[in-house]
């Protein structure tokens, strides 16, 4: 299989006024393209800094990151980020925000009517044409979410970042949403790197599940293999043995071998 | 694929259990409750009830009450001492002054109209090349730290300094009155304009920024699609500041330069000891100071992005 992500030995040290912290050390991940990888710890684990190295908003003290072969440099439009608390520019239409991206991606080579489609193809594979011109204000959180999902998937990008892209809604809400990105993945074949802490989300959504060591110098403890096929419902799996196994595992990393001291 | 429910009513339907068969076992329970609040109903539409006057119209009263009180303790303050004149008198002059504002008998006789109208004009030149200034001085000050360190003991020894200290620089470099009395609005509206828009720039959450990071935006759109729209409401604020300090500042200036302007006219009143017409001028710059806050807090609700 390609190895289209690479993080090889790559650590990251922030300089404090207390003197250098080491957030991560020795990450190696490798990532195959159409792969759904979830990224998961403890808070304060650094996986949202993971994250963020490989969106190029930071750059690694240690190490090398390659995406396709080619170093990453800094942040670009081959990959999109969905931000945990959506980041939407709240003085442009949910319209307007997906267009800002389509037109930076886009802008030199189409014409205002293709890339306008564009937009609105987004807007639809979110179900959220009726909401095209309403402003971030007006619309619940989760369709706030979704227009961020549009916005990261407008670019077409090589690969999808979710910094715990389902972290500030409810149950209901969140359900739904996982079951429509993981439609919307399949269809385009995205590769997905997501940050979460919710164990349920990381079994049902990933194809492997990155366990993280606790801070400070965290690095990957276990990685594993969900192998459960697609399409998963979350109804039948929940009563599967295969499913509780992998669930199991990944609590008793969690809170057996990673417990955090009572804070 | 359906959207999510969202309207409340598709998970909890309005209850119509109460007017369901009796063959439901909870239904005798419901149906009394239902009777009870029947049997309540009525009584609520005949018996007392407390009729609450409308707010508007309680803080209508209150304010026309402060007034009239603050008439009150004028007309007693005018009984004892006769240099005051009575709220009567300054109505009756005041009737006269607006009966006519705008007539014009020479360069230092004018209508109280005209005389407005050129104090307004002073601080409309000197807010408006304040504003050209210190708004993109403000975007530059904000982003970059190197500036920021340096304008600051500027700004932190200058923005105290009463702005009439500047009027004789004015004046001499001017050598006229007219623009160093728009000189001293300038100065004035400078400091609000530019420490409100860097505090805005400041302000910018990091996410913005990151948005513009991941879509590798040019720095024009990072301008206008974020750093602009951002900082709006700041530099509103600091503009609101700024025109309220320069309608302070225009009329003390004018007092000093002289020509025609409410604060000329101020003190013209008083070389006339015609105490009713400086009471009027006093009102009068405080209600144009009112409009002028109005249209800006008006401004500011525009551009509100939340």
């Amino acid at each position: 299989m390609e190895k289209f992500l690479r993080v090889e030995s790559v650590g990251m040290k922030f300089e404090t006024k207390k003197g250098d912290f080491v957030a991560l050390t020795g990450i190696d991940l490798t990532i195959r393209k159409g792969e759904f990888v979830s990224l998961i710890g403890h808070s304060g684990c650094g996986k949202s800094t993971l994250l963020n190295l490989v969106a190029g908003l930071l750059r690694p003290t240690e190490g090398a990151m390659l995406l396709a072969e080619r170093e990453i440099a800094g942040p670009g439009p081959d990959r999109g980020v969905v931000f945990q608390n959506h980041s939407l520019l709240p003085w442009l239409t949910c319209f307007e925000n997906i267009h800002l991206a389509v037109e930076r991606v886009f802008g030199a080579g189409e014409s205002k009517a293709q890339l306008n489609e564009r937009v609105s193809r987004a807007l639809d594979l979110v179900h959220l044409t009726p909401a095209a011109q309403k402003y971030p204000h007006e619309i619940s959180g989760g369709m706030k979410q979704r227009v961020g999902i549009a916005r990261a998937l407008s670019m077409e990008p090589k690969m999808l970042l979710l910094d715990e892209p389902f972290g500030a809604l409810d149950a209901l809400t969140r359900a739904h949403l996982q079951d429509e990105l993981v439609k919307i993945v399949a269809a385009a074949g995205s590769t997905v790197l997501m940050v979460t802490h919710d164990v349920d989300e990381a079994v049902l959504l990933s194809d492997r599940v990155v366990m993280m060591t606790n801070g400070p110098a965290a690095t990957i403890g276990e990685v594993l293999e969900v192998g459960l096929p697609r399409p998963r419902n979350r109804l039948a799996l929940a009563n599967d043995a295969r499913y509780m196994a992998c669930r199991r595992s990944v609590l008793e990393f969690l809170y057996q071998k990673q417990l955090k001291e009572a804070a | 694929m359906s959207a999510i429910p969202l309207r409340k009513d598709a998970l909890f339907p309005t209850p119509v259990l109460v007017h369901s068969s009796p063959a439901h076992p909870a239904a005798p329970v419901i149906e009394e409750r239902a009777r009870k609040a029947a049997a309540k109903a009525p009584a609520t539409g005949t018996g007392y009830r407390r009729v609450r006057a409308p707010e508007w119209l309680v803080s209508a009263l209150a304010m026309a009450l402060g007034i009239a009180a603050c008439v009150a303790v004028w007309e007693m303050v005018s009984k004892f001492n006769a240099s005051i004149p009575n709220p009567a008198v300054v109505g009756k002059a005041a009737i006269a002054i607006f009966s006519d504002p705008f007539y014009r008998k020479g360069p230092n006789d004018q209508g109280i109209g005209w005389n407005v109208l050129m104090s307004l004009q002073r601080v409309g030149i000197g807010f408006g090349l304040a504003a050209l200034v210190g708004i993109p001085l403000g975007f530059a000050v904000g982003r970059f730290r190197f500036l920021s360190d340096m304008a600051a003991p500027i700004i932190a020894i200058l923005k105290p300094v009463s702005p009439l200290a500047w009027l004789p620089i004015g004046l001499l470099v001017f050598k006229a009155a007219n623009p160093a009395a728009i000189y001293v609005i300038f100065v004035c509206s400078l400091w609000p304009m530019i420490v409100n828009t860097a505090v805005g720039v400041r302000q910018i959450p990091q996410d913005y920024l990151n948005v513009a990071r991941v879509l590798n935006l040019s720095e024009w759109k990072v301008f206008t699609k974020i750093l602009f729209p951002a900082v709006l409401p700041y530099m509103i604020t600091g503009v609101r500041l700024s025109v309220g300090v320069a309608w302070l500042v225009i009329v003390a200036a004018e007092m000093l330069t002289g020509g025609v302007g409410i604060g000329f006219w101020v003190w013209d009143e008083w070389n006339n000891l015609k105490v009713e017409h400086i009471i009027i001028a006093i009102i009068t710059i405080g209600v144009v100071g009112l409009a002028l806050e109005y249209v800006m807090v008006m401004l500011a609700k525009r551009f509100s992005y939340n």
